[in-house]
Parts: C-alpha cells; sequence; structure tokens
C-alpha cells in the first residue's frame, strides 16, 4: 500500500512464535462482548442451583438416621454408575452427600458449558467464513483457539470460584471453606479439560455440530468410564482414574479434601491445548482434519414423501435417543431389589411415599424413575418438534413448500416422527426399565405393569408437542418457549419441588401431574383423555394457524 | 395469447416496511418476462406472493388461472422454483436434493436431471453443507429446470455463477422458451434480462414503474447520437427531445427521445454527416432513469 515507487523492506526476521498470537488481546475482549449475557447466565444458573440444592439440604435430611439411609443407597453398583465413587459413607455428612450425589450432575452443566461455548469460538466462527475475515486482520494463527481458551477456561474458573464462595458461605458444619475451594476447583478442572478436548476436535471435524457432538460423546464416554470403574469398586477403580470426571470426584471433597488428584487435569490440559495447537498448523482455515465423505448422488426411495424427507432427517437422532433411554431405563431397574431392601430397612422416604399414595415402596421408586424418563422422552419430543421453524427461518422450508407438499402435511411429518418416536422412546425405556426390574425382583408381572406406566406418559408428551406445533403456527417466534415445559415439569416433578417447598397447585400446572404415577396409583383414564385431548386441539390450531400465516423468509 | 400472472393493486407489508405498493404485474404465457429492480425493491416478496408463501395484504393475485394462497398445492405442479438465496438440508447430498424437490412436485425427467448436472458440472455426491453458495444455487436450478413445468419462477438464480455457467444458465433458458414454457426471471443483473427477456417490468419501492417488451421501452426512451459534421451544428439545443447536448468543434454527441430522432437526423445531415453513430439505450441507462436519483444518493454517501 505504498504510494511510492520504492517497496517496502522485507522484513528480515519473522518471529512466527511471538506472532502466532497476534491479536488474542483484542479478540477476548470481543469474545466478552458476544457473550455478555451468556457467560454470566450460564455461570450463574449452574452456580444458583448447586448452592439452593446444598442450602436444602438440612431441611430435607433433618436426622444423620435419614443421611444413613441415604448413603446405604450408595451401596448398590447402579447408584454409583450414576453419582459418586462412593466414599464417607461412614459418616455421610451433608458435605459427602454434596460431592457424591451432585458433583456428577453439575459437572455435566460445566462440561455442556465449555464445549458449546468452545465450538460457538471457534469452529462456528470457521464455518461461517467470519475467522477469515479476522485472521485477514494482524491476527496470528493461534489467536482464536487462543482466546476462547482462555475466555473458556476463564469462565469455568470464575464459576469454581463463585461455586466455592456460595457453597461455604452457607456456613454448614460439613460444607467447611476448605472443602467448598476444592469442590469449586475440581468444577472447574472439569469445565478446563473440556474446554481443551472441544479445541481439539474442533480441529479435526469441519463443521460446529459435529465438533460440538465430538466433544459431547467424549464426555458420555468418560462419563461411562468413571461410572463403571466406580461401579466396580467403592471408592472407585482404575477405570475411574482414567476420566478428568473420576479425577474431579477422587478428590474425596469435603471427606479427605485431596488436592493433589487435580494435577491430573492440569497435566491434561497443557497436553491437550499442545495437541489443538500443532492439529491447528497441520490444516488450513476453514478445513479440517476428516474430510465429509461423499455421499449417494440420487435419491433414495424413502426421499419421495415429505414424511420419508422428515425421518430422514430425525432418524439419527430417533435411534441415538433409543439406545440412551434404553440404557437409562436398563440401569435403573437394577436398582430395584436394592431400593426396596433399603427402603424397608430406614423409611427414610416415609413423607415422600405417603406423598404419591403407594401402595408398595418399589411401586413409589419404579413410578418416580418412570416419570424422570417421560420427561426426559419430552425432550426429544422438543427438539423434534422444533425442527420446522429452525427449517423455516434457515430457508430450508421455502424451496419445499413450492412444490406440490402443503404446509400441513409438511409440518404434520415432523409432528408425526414426534408423536410416535416419543411413544416408542417411552415404551423402550419402559421395556429396558420393566426387564431389569422384573428381574431383580424376581416378578414377572413388573414389566408390563411398567412399560404401561410409561406409555401412560404418552399424553403428557403429545401435548408438549401440541404446544410446540401451536407455538409453531401461532406465535412462530416464541417457538422455544415451548421448553419451559420441560423446565417447569423438571423443576416441579423431581426433588427440586421439596429443596424449594412448592405448593402442590404447582403440580398441577405441569402435564405430567396430571398423569397418574403408574404403577404406584391406580390408572384413571380420564386425566389421559383430557391431555390427549388437548394435545389434538393444540396441534389442530397450531396448523391452521400455520395454513394462515405468512411464511418466515430469509 | 393468456396469461400466466396477473396481479393488480397488490399490497404487502411488514410492520412499518410497505414491500409491496400497488403492484400491478402481468406476464404473457410463453414469454420469458424479465423482472428488474435494485434490492429491496420488492422482487422476492412479489415471487413468494405468487408462490403463496406469503398473503398479500390487498390486490388480486392469479397464477395460471388460480389462486396462489388457496390453490398453492396444484399450482405447485405446475411451477418450479429457484430460491434467491437456496440453502440445503446439510446431511443430504445435492443429488439427493435434487431428486427430493423434483419428485415432491411430482417427479422430474431423469435424462434432463444428469444431463443438467453433467452441464452445471456438478458434483451430486457432496453433503448440502459443504456446497459453495453456487453449487447450492446449480442444485436449485437443476431441480428447477429437471422438471416440466410450465411455468419457471427463478429469483435471481445465476447471483452465485461464474460466467462460463451463467452462459449455459442462458441456452437452456432459450431452450425452455421454444418449449413455450413461461419464465418469470428477477434479477439486478441487467446484462443477462437483455439477452433474454421479451419483455421487462421495471419495479422500484414496491411498484412497477415500467412494464414493457424491450423495442417498446427503447421507443420511449433516448438513443444517443455521435457524429462529426462537415460545418459545426447548431440549432440542436432547440429541438425538442435532445439531452445532454456536448458540441466539440466538428464533434457532436447527445441523447435524443424517440419521438424526435427522425427530427434531430435530419437536423443534422443539413450540417454534412461525416460519420454517426447510434446506440440504443442499455438497460444499465434504462434503470439509471428510473433509479438515478437513488444511484446518485448511494453514490454520494459511499453505501451499498
Amino acid at each position: 500500500m505504498t504510494a511510492s515507487g520504492t517497496a517496502p523492506p522485507i522484513r528480515a526476521e519473522i518471529p512466527s512464535r511471538g506472532r502466532a498470537l497476534a491479536g488474542t488481546g483484542t479478540l477476548i475482549r470481543f469474545t466478552l462482548r458476544r457473550d455478555r449475557v451468556r457467560l454470566p447466565v450460564w455461570i450463574g444458573a449452574i452456580t444458583f442451583f448447586t448452592v439452593l440444592t446444598a442450602a436444602a439440604f438440612p431441611d430435607l435430611y433433618t436426622d444423620a438416621a435419614e443421611r444413613q439411609a441415604r448413603a446405604a443407597l450408595m451401596a448398590n453398583p447402579g447408584v454409583r454408575a450414576f453419582s459418586g465413587p462412593g466414599y464417607g459413607l461412614d459418616d455421610y455428612t451433608f458435605g459427602a452427600m454434596m460431592a457424591q450425589e451432585m458433583l456428577s450432575w453439575v459437572v455435566i452443566f460445566v462440561a455442556l458449558m465449555s464445549i458449546l461455548l468452545m465450538v460457538r469460538h471457534t469452529r462456528s466462527e470457521e464455518e461461517t467464513g467470519r475467522a477469515e475475515l479476522v485472521r485477514a486482520a494482524v491476527v496470528g494463527r493461534h489467536a482464536h483457539t487462543a482466546a476462547a481458551l482462555i475466555v473458556v477456561g476463564g469462565a469455568s474458573v470464575l464459576l469454581g470460584v463463585l461455586m466455592a464462595v456460595g457453597l461455604g458461605a452457607l456456613g454448614i458444619e460439613s460444607i467447611s471453606w476448605a472443602g467448598s475451594w476444592l469442590y469449586g476447583a475440581a468444577l472447574a478442572s472439569v469445565g478446563v479439560v473440556f474446554a481443551a478436548i472441544t479445541a481439539v476436535t474442533a480441529q479435526i471435524n469441519e463443521h460446529a455440530r459435529g465438533a460440538g457432538g465430538l466433544a459431547g460423546a467424549v464426555f458420555a464416554f468418560l462419563f461411562l468410564v468413571r461410572g463403571a470403574g466406580d461401579m466396580i469398586e467403592i471408592g472407585g477403580g482404575v477405570l475411574s482414574w482414567l476420566s478428568p470426571i473420576g479425577w474431579a470426584q477422587q478428590t474425596r471433597v469435603y471427606v479427605d479434601d485431596r488436592w493433589w488428584p487435580l494435577l491430573l487435569p492440569v497435566a491434561l490440559t497443557v497436553a491437550l491445548i499442545a495437541l489443538a495447537l500443532w492439529l491447528s498448523t497441520r490444516r488450513d482455515v476453514g478445513a479440517s482434519l476428516v474430510r465429509t465423505r461423499p455421499g449417494r448422488a440420487g435419491g433414495s426411495a424413502l426421499l419421495s414423501s415429505p414424511l420419508g424427507l422428515a425421518w430422514r432427517q430425525h432418524r439419527v437422532a430417533v435411534m441415538w435417543w433409543a439406545v440412551a433411554l434404553s440404557l437409562v431405563g436398563l440401569g435403573y431397574g437394577s436398582l430395584a431389589a436394592e431400593v426396596e431392601a433399603f427402603i424397608e430397612q430406614a423409611g427414610a422416604f416415609d413423607e415422600w411415599v405417603g406423598q404419591i399414595g403407594a401402595e408398595t415402596l418399589i411401586d413409589a421408586f419404579l413410578s418416580v424413575i418412570v416419570m424422570l424418563v417421560a420427561v426426559v422422552v419430552a425432550v426429544f419430543a422438543v427438539l423434534t418438534v422444533l425442527r420446522p421453524r429452525a427449517e423455516e427461518t434457515a430457508g430450508m422450508a421455502e424451496p419445499l413448500l413450492a412444490t406440490a407438499v402443503s404446509r400441513v402435511t409438511w409440518v404434520a411429518s415432523h409432528l408425526a416422527v414426534a408423536l410416535i418416536g416419543s411413544v416408542a422412546l417411552l415404551a423402550l425405556a419402559g421395556v429396558g426399565l420393566g426387564l431389569t426390574a422384573s428381574t431383580a425382583l424376581a416378578d414377572a408381572s413388573v414389566l408390563p405393569r411398567v412399560v404401561g406406566a410409561a406409555l401412560a406418559y404418552t399424553p403428557a408428551v403429545w401435548l408438549t408437542i401440541g404446544l410446540g406445533a401451536a407455538l409453531f403456527g401461532l406465535l412462530p417466534r416464541a417457538s422455544l418457549l415451548v421448553w419451559l415445559v420441560i423446565v417447569y415439569a423438571g423443576v416441579v416433578g423431581t426433588f427440586f419441588a421439596e429443596l424449594l417447598n412448592l405448593p402442590e397447585w404447582t403440580v398441577n400446572l405441569s402435564p405430567f401431574g396430571h398423569v397418574p404415577m403408574l404403577p404406584a396409583e391406580d390408572l384413571r383414564w380420564a386425566p389421559l383423555a383430557i391431555l390427549t385431548a388437548i394435545a389434538g386441539g393444540l396441534i389442530a390450531a397450531g396448523l391452521v394457524g400455520f395454513r394462515r400465516r405468512d411464511l418466515e423468509t430469509k | 395469447m393468456t396469461t400466466a400472472i396477473v396481479t393488480s393493486g397488490l399490497v404487502k407489508t411488514f410492520g412499518a416496511t410497505r414491500a409491496l405498493d400497488g403492484l400491478d404485474l402481468t406476464v404473457s404465457t410463453g414469454e420469458v418476462h424479465g423482472f428488474l429492480g435494485p434490492n429491496g425493491a420488492g422482487k422476492s416478496t412479489t415471487i413468494r406472493v405468487l408462490l403463496g408463501l406469503l398473503r398479500a395484504d390487498s390486490g388480486e393475485v392469479s397464477l395460471l388461472g388460480g389462486d396462489p394462497w388457496r390453490d398453492a398445492v396444484a399450482l405447485h405442479r405446475r411451477l418450479a422454483y429457484v430460491p434467491g438465496d437456496v440453502e440445503l438440508w446439510p446431511n443430504l447430498t445435492g443429488g439427493e436434493a435434487i431428486d427430493l424437490l423434483g419428485r415432491l412436485r411430482g417427479g422430474l425427467d431423469r435424462r434432463r436431471r444428469d444431463e443438467l448436472i453433467e452441464r452445471f458440472d456438478l458434483d451430486p455426491r457432496k453433503k448440502g453443507r459443504t456446497y459453495s453458495k453456487g453449487n447450492r444455487q446449480k442444485v436449485a436450478i437443476v431441480a428447477a429446470l429437471a422438471s416440466d413445468a410450465e411455468l419457471l419462477l427463478l429469483d435471481e438464480p445465476t447471483a452465485g455463477l461464474d460466467p462460463l455457467m451463467e452462459s449455459v444458465f442462458q441456452d437452456i433458458i432459450n431452450q425452455m422458451k421454444a418449449e413455450g414454457r413461461t419464465v418469470l426471471l428477477s434479477s439486478h443483473i441487467l446484462a443477462q434480462v437483455e439477452k433474454l427477456a421479451d419483455t421487462i417490468s421495471i419495479i422500484r419501492q414496491g411498484r412497477i414503474v415500467q412494464s414493457g417488451s424491450l423495442v417498446e421501452m427503447r421507443h420511449l426512451t433516448r438513443t444517443t447520437i455521435e457524429a462529426v459534421t462537415a460545418a459545426p451544428a447548431t440549432g440542436l439545443a432547440s429541438l425538442g427531445g435532445v439531452h445532454d447536448l456536448d458540441v466539440d468543434d466538428g464533434r457532436v454527441r447527445f441523447a435524443v427521445d424517440g419521438e424526435y430522432l427522425d427530427a434531430a437526423v435530419k437536423h443534422l445531415s443539413g450540417f454534412g454527416i461525416r460519420s454517426l453513430t447510434s446506440h440504443p439505450p442499455t438497460l444499465e441507462e434504462l434503470m439509471l432513469r428510473h433509479y438515478g436519483d437513488e444511484l446518485a444518493a448511494a453514490n454520494g454517501n459511499g453505501a451499498d
């Protein structure tokens, strides 16, 4: 860009190391600016709900006997698979409970935060082409990755600090300040490790969805690895030590307060970042290490109808959901016998059992698990029912609706997958739960009862689908509000209702609250019929609304 | 001649924006109709109303003798559409998307599909998310042109194509015209419309400001004359319909309205014409005449 005739002198030295990070500071500020709402919401929500739960413990378990009853549950390998390795069981304090039963759930959200934010600031930027624009400026090769790692890693650390302060400030005897700092650090370690893991997957996969999915799969795998380790041996086996989630749990926080296991995530993070940076030097901007394979040159017979297209779009997801829900069903069903034994000896849930009017304690347990499974199936239903809206705003609906496909047919195809798919998933989860439960209890009649109990939630899930359809047709911009049904059902239906001391009527606001809790309660057809009718009405309203409104185009 | 598309007094508002403001458009059957206008003039909105994707607030629309909102599905069997901004399903290949869209319309000509894929040099095995903008456009074009639709609605169909592919596209549109199909071709690429269109409608701020065949439009507009005369030409300024006169010794340059062309040339011949060039207005000039104020404003503030 020199106006004079002389060429600018070529710089002799090219200090590539320093230059590789040029612009990182600016990108960090830019990233913080873009996520000025997102980051506080993630960090705030995770911290708030964790501290809230800890604060509610003393009200829930008023004496040591009740806590010991819960500790007895930890003797069950199946319970350990989904919670902690099982330590400090002799004196099961609130702190020990917090470490065993909360940590494993909180890390899911912390890892999710890290993965989503990292993908958003690395591979998404490349995929959209924005990274190219930025890299053309005075920005180093590694600046994007470095800035994202610093922001996301920083978010994890901040979350850890807030968590420690929040928990420590509760002043619960067994939840000490020293332990709370370690609790925060353990959570932060998982967040940081998964930021680094995602930095690697973002190099491997060309697409944000793929990079995020791969990191999510790594998380699920590492969660299961530590679960297996904890199942095999109380306190954790070799496998528990092969997973960053296991490392966080092996701090034995609030019981032994061991800091040294956190050296492992530090070392792993350094190695992963080095790997990510090395991989990034071996590829072009926008490219990836794994190329998308070419597919078919022509459409199969499936792609001849809107329903075929809808199935094609959802089928991979449906299959993964089927696998996951079957496993969850099988896993929880295997606990049935232990639950029975535990409840008989402790009676910790007397009040809780009384509330749902269980004839037998084991039925109460199964009915609660069935309801949780139903809420999870509703998540699938919501994801499926939101697809038409996503296609509309992305511009894919436009060419489709310019063919001889009516609007109603198109939406109904997606609704059909949601409606039928959710019934199939409920049945599968019920079969899984029933199979292992009936084996554990040596009672074959459990299987059909549990499957029936799961299927009884069909109308509630359908109503959720109906609400999604109605929003899509009548208030398309508010489509995402359908998630509130899930959040509400999740909060009110699970143990949070007890934690927050919610009154009875709040349960009735959730469609899931109206389903008789089989097999504990008696089957009542009226609420099911009414829920189905409302679901039908909502779907009809949504279809009519969509037929009458403008298609939203880009 | 019957009409494929008739709209009258079409109005469509989006909040405070009046996208269509009394649009009257007529497209005869069997013609290639150029639909010209700058970005944001309402071309895409018009086409989406014609497809029944948007409902007009007021005004009449008739498409192939039907109501595009009420009879959408039946009418869509008889037409094919190429959107201006093509989005494909990320996990479907281009070939799958072509077949899907074709079948959902009611079937497509296999031989023609393969021929078009060949001519457009499209790799049908790539996944939708890996295509460039131009290739996504090719997918939509092949899906539309491989059909036996009697009406083609093409919204800036070649915006992402390179010049080579654009000439392939022009060949095929000419072939479509020869087969008697009707084409509505929206564009802001003037040269393309000029090459393909029989008739043109110019849209500006949601209204058709001018409509007619290229010949008729020339008749209405100015011809530019450049001449060298033996004696210095005088008195031109006082002639009717002469604009932008520029006299430099024996060289003279001016624009003249169609109906005054004869008088102006006769006047010139009195000074002994040594050389004379005239050229019809290009579409650039046509557009400038209608959008001149906007372009000036845009150039003034460096926007757009």
